[in-house]
C-alpha cells in the first residue's frame, strides 16, 4: 500500500472522493453549530438554507452566553475540575507505579491485582456507591463532589509502571547510590524520563473529564458548580429550544478549546486518547 | 522512496508485530524476573524495601480499595436489598432485584434498544473506519488533514456535538429535512419518532466513534510488514484489491476483532445523546441502559433496583473487558 507499488490516476480521484464525503459527515456538525451562532433567531428559523448569515449577529450571540448565561464559570468550572483531578492523580499514581515497576515487596501482586480490577470497572458501576458515600460524607453538591470518584486512576498507575518497567535498574541504582530518597527518584528522576507517559496520560485525563456528563451530572445541581457538558445541557434546557443561536455559540465555545489543543498536537493527543479508550 | 526507507528504519518493530502481535510489550507478565533483583537484596534488607514500597503506594493503595473495591462490592450487597435512598432500614430481599428487572417490561426493552444501538453502531464504525483507514493509507496526499478530521469528533464534546445534531435534525429549520424536501426526499421528526429515534442515534454514535476505528486500524496497517507485499507481488497478486484479499484484510484480523469490542464496550456505554436529545423517548423507544441506570438509582432513588441494573452492565462490560484483554499487547501508533 506504500507509494512503492504505484498509483493509477482514477484510484486516486476515488480516494480522494470517499474521503471528502466522510470528512463532509463528520464535518457537518461542527459547521452546521458555528454556522447558526452567527445568525439571528428570525434566519435561524427562516425555513431556507445558507451557511453564511445574512446579518452577523456572532457578537450578540457569543456576547449573550459570556454575559448572561454563566457560560465563563462553567468552562472555568471545568479548568477547575480537570486541573485538580490531574494534579491529584499524578501524585498518587506516581509513586505507586514507581513501587510497582521498581521494588519488591511483600503484597505487590496483591496491589497490581487491585489497579487491574479497577481498570476492569467502568466508573458508570461506581457511581451509585459513589453516590451513596458522597451523600454521607456531605460533599454532594460542591467541587469536591466532582473531583473525590478520579483522585486515584488506575489507568495512570497502569501506564506510568509500564513506562517505569522500561527505564534501567542501573540508573535508579546510580540515584540511590548518590543518596536520593525513593520519592526523590519518583519525581526526580523517573517522572521527567517518563514525560511521555505524562502527557499521553495527561490529555486522557482532561479529554475524558472536561467531556463527562454522567458524574456530574449526578454530584452536582448547583449552576454554579457545573462543568461545561452540565451546564451546556441546562443551558439548552432554560431555552427549550427557542433561541439556537446563543446555545450554539455556547456549544462553539466548550468545544473550541480542546479542538484547538487537539490541532495544535495532534500526535500526543491521538495516543493518549486512544491508549485510554482502549483501557475499557 | 521516503515509504522505502521508512519500511528499512523500522523493520524490526514491523516483523516483532507480525509474529506475536505484541511489541515487547511490558505489562504481559507482571512477575517477569528483573535483571537488578539479585543485587537489590545486597543493598538493603528486604523489610526496608517493604516499608518503602507501601509508603510510596499507600495512598493510592488506600484509595482504590475505598473508591473502587468497596463500592463494587456495596452494588452486590444493595442489589439484595430493597433500599429505596432516604428511606429507613433497607430489608435484605435476596435475587428479587434481579427477578424484578428481567421480569420488567421497560427494562427489557431498555436492554434490547440497547443491543439494537450496539448492533448498528458497531458494524457500521467498524466497517467505515476500516474504509477511511485503507483509503488514507493507500495514498500520500492529504494523510494527516483526513486523520485529523476524521479523529475530530472522538475528542469534541458530546453533549454539546449532541446539541448541534439537535439542530440538524430539527423538523423544520434542520439541514437534513431542509435538504431532503429539496431533492424531493421525505422527511421525518427524526428525534421524536418512534421509528427514527434508535437508527438517529446509533448514526451520531457511529460517526463519534469511527476516528477511533480509524486510529486502531492505521496502527494495524503499519505493522503488516512490507515482505508480505513484495511476496504477494512476486506471487502475481500486483493489483490493489489482489494485494486488499490476499494480504491487507487477512493480516488485519486480529485488529479488527480488537476494534469490534473496543467499539462494541464505547457504544454499550451510549448515554449523552440520550440523556441530551431524547430522554428515553419517545415512549421508552430510545432507553439505554445507562439510561435505565441513571434514571432508577438517581432520579427515582429505586437504589437497590438501581444497583441490580448496574450489576447487568457491568456483567457485560467485563464480559467484553476479559476477551478485549486477550488483545491488549496491541499497541496505538500514530505517525
Amino acid at each position: 500500500m506504500s507509494a512503492a507499488h504505484g498509483f493509477v490516476r482514477p484510484a486516486t480521484i476515488a480516494r480522494h472522493a470517499v474521503l471528502l464525503l466522510t470528512a463532509a459527515f463528520i464535518m457537518l456538525p461542527f459547521v452546521w453549530m458555528v454556522s447558526l451562532s452567527l445568525k439571528p433567531s428570525d434566519e435561524i428559523f427562516r425555513a431556507s438554507f445558507s451557511l453564511l448569515p445574512d446579518q452577523w449577529y456572532a457578537l450578540e450571540n457569543y456576547k449573550r452566553v459570556l454575559t448572561s448565561a454563566p457560560l465563563l464559570r462553567y468552562m472555568l468550572n471545568g479548568v477547575i475540575v480537570c486541573a485538580v483531578i490531574l494534579t491529584v492523580q499524578i501524585l498518587i499514581c506516581a509513586p505507586c507505579a514507581y513501587a510497582l515497576a521498581k521494588l519488591e515487596f511483600r503484597g505487590r501482586d496483591a496491589l497490581f491485582a487491585l489497579v487491574l480490577i479497577g481498570l476492569l470497572l467502568p466508573q458508570q458501576v461506581l457511581a451509585l456507591p459513589l453516590f451513596i458515600l458522597g451523600y454521607s460524607v456531605g460533599v454532594l453538591n460542591t467541587y469536591a463532589a466532582l473531583v473525590f470518584p478520579f483522585v486515584v486512576s488506575p489507568f495512570g498507575i497502569f501506564l506510568f509502571r509500564q513506562f517505569f518497567r522500561s527505564i534501567p535498574d542501573d540508573i535508579v541504582h546510580a540515584a540511590r547510590l548518590d543518596g536520593l530518597s525513593e520519592l526523590a527518584i519518583v519525581w526526580r528522576i523517573m517522572m521527567p524520563m517518563a514525560m511521555p507517559a505524562v502527557i499521553a496520560f495527561s490529555i486522557f485525563s482532561i479529554v475524558s473529564h472536561w467531556n463527562d456528563l454522567f458524574w456530574p451530572l449526578i454530584a452536582v445541581n448547583d449552576q454554579r458548580l457545573m462543568p461545561p457538558p452540565l451546564g451546556i445541557m441546562a443551558f439548552k434546557n432554560e431555552e427549550t429550544g427557542t433561541d439556537y443561536g446563543p446555545l450554539m455559540a455556547a456549544s462553539s465555545l466548550v468545544v473550541l478549546p480542546l479542538i484547538v489543543a487537539f490541532l495544535a498536537a495532534q500526535r500526543w493527543f491521538v495516543e493518549g486518547i486512544a491508549k485510554g479508550g482502549v483501557k475499557g | 522512496m521516503t515509504a522505502a526507507i521508512d519500511v528499512f528504519s523500522s523493520g524490526p518493530d514491523r516483523t516483532g508485530a507480525a509474529g506475536k502481535l505484541g511489541r515487547g510489550n511490558q505489562a504481559g507478565s507482571p512477575r517477569d524476573v528483573l535483571p537488578g533483583s539479585k543485587s537489590r537484596i545486597l543493598h538493603g534488607p528486604k523489610l526496608a524495601e517493604t516499608c518503602a514500597a507501601w509508603a510510596l503506594a499507600g495512598p493510592a493503595f488506600l484509595l482504590l480499595i475505598v473508591l473502587f473495591l468497596l463500592p463494587v462490592i456495596a452494588v452486590f450487597i444493595i442489589a439484595l436489598t430493597d433500599w429505596q435512598f432516604g428511606a429507613l432500614s433497607p430489608k435484605f430481599v435476596g435475587l428479587a432485584n434481579f427477578h424484578e428487572v428481567f421480569s420488567d417490561e421497560g427494562f427489557r426493552i431498555s436492554l434490547f434498544n440497547t443491543m439494537v444501538y450496539v448492533l448498528i453502531v458497531v458494524p457500521g464504525t467498524v466497517v467505515l473506519g476500516l474504509l477511511i483507514a485503507l483509503l488514507i493509507e493507500s495514498g500520500q496526499s492529504f494523510r494527516a488533514f483526513y486523520r485529523a478530521v476524521h479523529f475530530l469528533p472522538y475528542m469534541a464534546t458530546l453533549a454539546a456535538m449532541a446539541v448541534a445534531w439537535e439542530a440538524l435534525l430539527h423538523p423544520t429549520i434542520g439541514l437534513v429535512n431542509q435538504a431532503l424536501s429539496a431533492l424531493g426526499l421525505p422527511t421525518a421528526n427524526w428525534l421524536r419518532d418512534q421509528t427514527t429515534v434508535l437508527p438517529v442515534l446509533a448514526v451520531i454514535g457511529i460517526w463519534q466513534n469511527l476516528g477511533f476505528a480509524m486510529v486502531l486500524f492505521l496502527a494495524g496497517l503499519k505493522s503488516i510488514p512490507q515482505d508480505l507485499y513484495d511476496a504477494a507481488d512476486i506471487d502475481g497478486a500486483d493489483q490493489w484489491l489482489d494485494r486488499l484479499r490476499t494480504v491487507t484484510l487477512p493480516m488485519l484480523g486480529p485488529v479488527s476483532m480488537f476494534v469490534v469490542i473496543v467499539v462494541a464496550l464505547r457504544a454499550f456505554e451510549v448515554f449523552d445523546t440520550v440523556q441530551i436529545l431524547t430522554q428515553g423517548g419517545p415512549g421508552h423507544s430510545s432507553e439505554v441502559l445507562l439510561y435505565t441506570l441513571y434514571r432508577e438509582s438517581f432520579q427515582y432513588l429505586r437504589t437497590g433496583y438501581g444497583a441490580a441494573v448496574t450489576i447487568v452492565f457491568l456483567v457485560i462490560v467485563v464480559a467484553l473487558t476479559l476477551i478485549q484483554a486477550r488483545f491488549m499487547d496491541r499497541r496505538v501508533h500514530y505517525k
